[in-house]
């Protein structure tokens, strides 16, 4: 199999079996998850909070004074690696044209250069981030193989495309297969692993908040 | 350089002076990459060159890669020095004809036994014994074999003998091969292109004469120099990619600005070739250069890689019944999982025991 058989197979039947797999998961999840169902909170809801849980899907987003001030590594690497990570999937022109092509939608692209080096911060919050873990009693103690295998799964793209763009270690031809298939493995994980937060996180949001404002608690 | 038959000779002979000559073994020199230095190595060599016999097959081909080869508008260096090989045998080139041709290659394998080039282009079709392409009632893979026997290297000109190429498109009606398939004790060198660039199988000719070696070559059989960098990394657009400007449509403004042919299919990043530095037409300009995305020719299966006007990071397959049937499947699995669930919580609820305020009343003599 040459390279660009591979990466034939990537853009082809590689994309279909991960995206069928991806989505029949994500559904089967939150199925799953909104069955499941809460018991009803007979109590009468506090005034002033009706919107409380649309709140708290954003302004969970924003740093919390105490916790930033306890965990300061992870906020910093984490914000890093988020934002790098998002521009770069959402802001580096060949994947707009993928979204152009699969989902309808496009805008402009961010010049690649910035996309770079936005994308080399993510990589190296991600390694720092390991770091932390590996070093931090706490959170190594906290960390299952879910953890690591999630924080592989998301380098990978990263790494792959980062090795990419710049001619590094392997053909390119054959770096873009890999990086097309690093995407595709985490597609494929990304429903039975912690990587569910990219969807869970605003359900759970919502509920928290909405528990909350019920009782009145200030968002 | 006293030898009657050596380049030398008949490169003058021809009307080249030295001077022209050691520009064009510098050019040779910077083309393969190797240092100033190697020139006077290149010329001396050069023009101390026996002819060499080239035997030249073509199958399963459309000209085009002769085409290329021969119409670089004489008088070109390059084409004198294709002239001043031995071309033994190129069926659409040589004068003769018929049996007279197929003895000119036999004779030629015959007295050169061992020292030949053998050129191929074309594919080779191996389906139903290979009766898809014959010449003069031979098969092709007959053809090969028995010419591949007494070649010191065989160069496999264009896509078609190097990878396949057309007619091994899919569904490859033929069951066309490359020469590299059926070919494997001897050293093949892969000059693909569809067709490749003249100056490309100069270059190599120009090695093996130097240096009597084979030019180093890459993953896929190609010589380095001239397949060693993408089309993309060398494309005077390469700027107006980084920069995110692309031209979407083959007339708008970004097309008239020169602006990047990504979005329109461009497979420049995935395509090794020396298009954008040695350029077409006595260096006039290459495909990107005229306005139109790169095919991809000079790759494996470029006739498959998806269509050439989707940009290179798009599907090449329809991802709507895949995902619908997806989801369709997340959904019933998801409901079966909710009712299992539902089961499990109904289960819960009517085993319970609910205890009530008379359960807690202690008894009588109860111990605590």
């Amino acid at each position: 199999m040459s390279d660009m058989d591979l990466l034939l197979w990537a853009r082809g039947p590689g994309l279909q079996i991960a995206l069928a797999i991806f989505i029949a998961g994500m559904l089967l999840k939150l199925f799953e998850i909104f069955s499941l169902g809460r018991k009803k909170d007979l109590s009468v809801p506090r005034p002033g909070n009706a919107a409380a849980g649309w709140k708290t899907v954003f302004s969970r987003s924003l740093p919390n004074r105490v916790l930033l001030k306890r965990t300061f590594p992870t906020y910093i690497m984490g914000y890093t690696f988020h934002i790098g990570f998002f521009v770069a999937l959402l802001f580096f022109a060949p994947h707009i044209q993928l979204f152009r092509k699969t989902v309808g939608l496009g805008w402009p692209a961010l010049p690649s250069q910035l996309v770079d080096g936005v994308s080399l911060l993510a990589i190296v919050a991600l390694l720092l981030m390991l770091a932390y873990r590996l070093t931090h009693p706490v959170k190594r103690f906290l960390s299952t193989f879910d953890d690591y295998a999630s924080w592989a799964l998301t380098l990978a793209p990263l790494l792959s495309g980062y090795l990419a763009f710049h001619h590094l270690l392997l053909p390119y031809t054959l770096m873009l297969a890999l990086h097309i298939l690093s995407v595709e493995l985490l597609l494929v994980f990304m429903p039975f692993t912690k990587l569910f937060h990219t969807v869970s996180l605003f359900i759970s949001r919502w509920y928290n908040g909405d528990a909350l404002g019920h009782r009145g608690a200030r968002l | 350089m006293a030898d009657e038959n050596s380049l030398g000779a008949i490169l003058r002979a021809q009307g080249v002076s030295r001077r022209g000559f050691l520009k064009f073994c510098g050019a040779m020199a910077a083309l393969m990459a190797l240092p100033p230095s190697m020139v006077p190595a290149i010329a001396a060599a050069l023009g101390k060159a026996q002819r060499p016999s080239v035997i030249w097959l073509s199958f399963q081909e459309c000209t085009g890669c002769t085409e290329s080869l021969s119409r670089s508008h004489t008088p070109t260096l390059e084409a004198l020095i294709f002239d001043a090989i031995s071309l033994d045998y190129h069926h659409t080139l040589q004068a003769a004809s018929g049996e007279a041709a197929e003895a000119a290659r036999a004779t030629a394998m015959k007295q050169f036994f061992g020292k030949y080039l053998l050129v191929v282009d074309g594919s080779i079709p191996l389906k139903d014994g290979g009766v898809y392409s014959t010449i003069a009632g031979m098969s092709n893979l007959d053809m090969l074999q028995e010419a591949a026997k007494g070649a010191a290297a065989i160069v496999a000109v264009g896509t078609c003998a190097a990878f396949g190429g057309i007619p091994h498109a899919n569904p490859n009606p033929t069951g066309a091969v490359a020469v590299s398939d059926i070919i494997k004790n001897k050293p093949i060198i892969n000059v693909s292109g569809c067709p490749p660039i003249p100056v490309v199988i100069t270059g190599v000719l120009a090695h093996y004469l130097t240096f009597g070696t084979l030019p180093e070559l890459d993953d896929l059989g190609r010589p380095k120099a001239f397949y060693g960098e993408s089309i993309h990394d060398r494309c005077y657009r390469r700027p107006f990619y980084d920069q995110g400007k692309f031209a979407k449509t083959f007339d708008d403004e970004g097309a008239r600005n020169g602006w990047c042919l990504f979005e329109l299919g461009c497979k420049g990043p995935t395509t090794f070739n020396a298009c954008a530095t040695t350029k077409w037409n006595q260096g006039t300009s290459f495909p990107i250069e005229s306005g139109h995305g790169c095919l991809g020719c000079s790759e494996p299966n470029f006739w498959d890689a998806g269509s050439f006007y989707q940009a290179l990071s798009v599907p090449i397959t329809p991802l709507g019944k895949a995902a619908a049937i997806a989801a369709a499947a997340g959904i019933a699995g998801g409901a079966a999982i909710a009712m299992h669930n539902r089961h499990v919580k109904a289960g819960a609820k009517s085993g319970h025991q609910t205890v009530t305020v008379n359960d807690l009343e202690k008894q009588p003599g109860e111990a605590r």
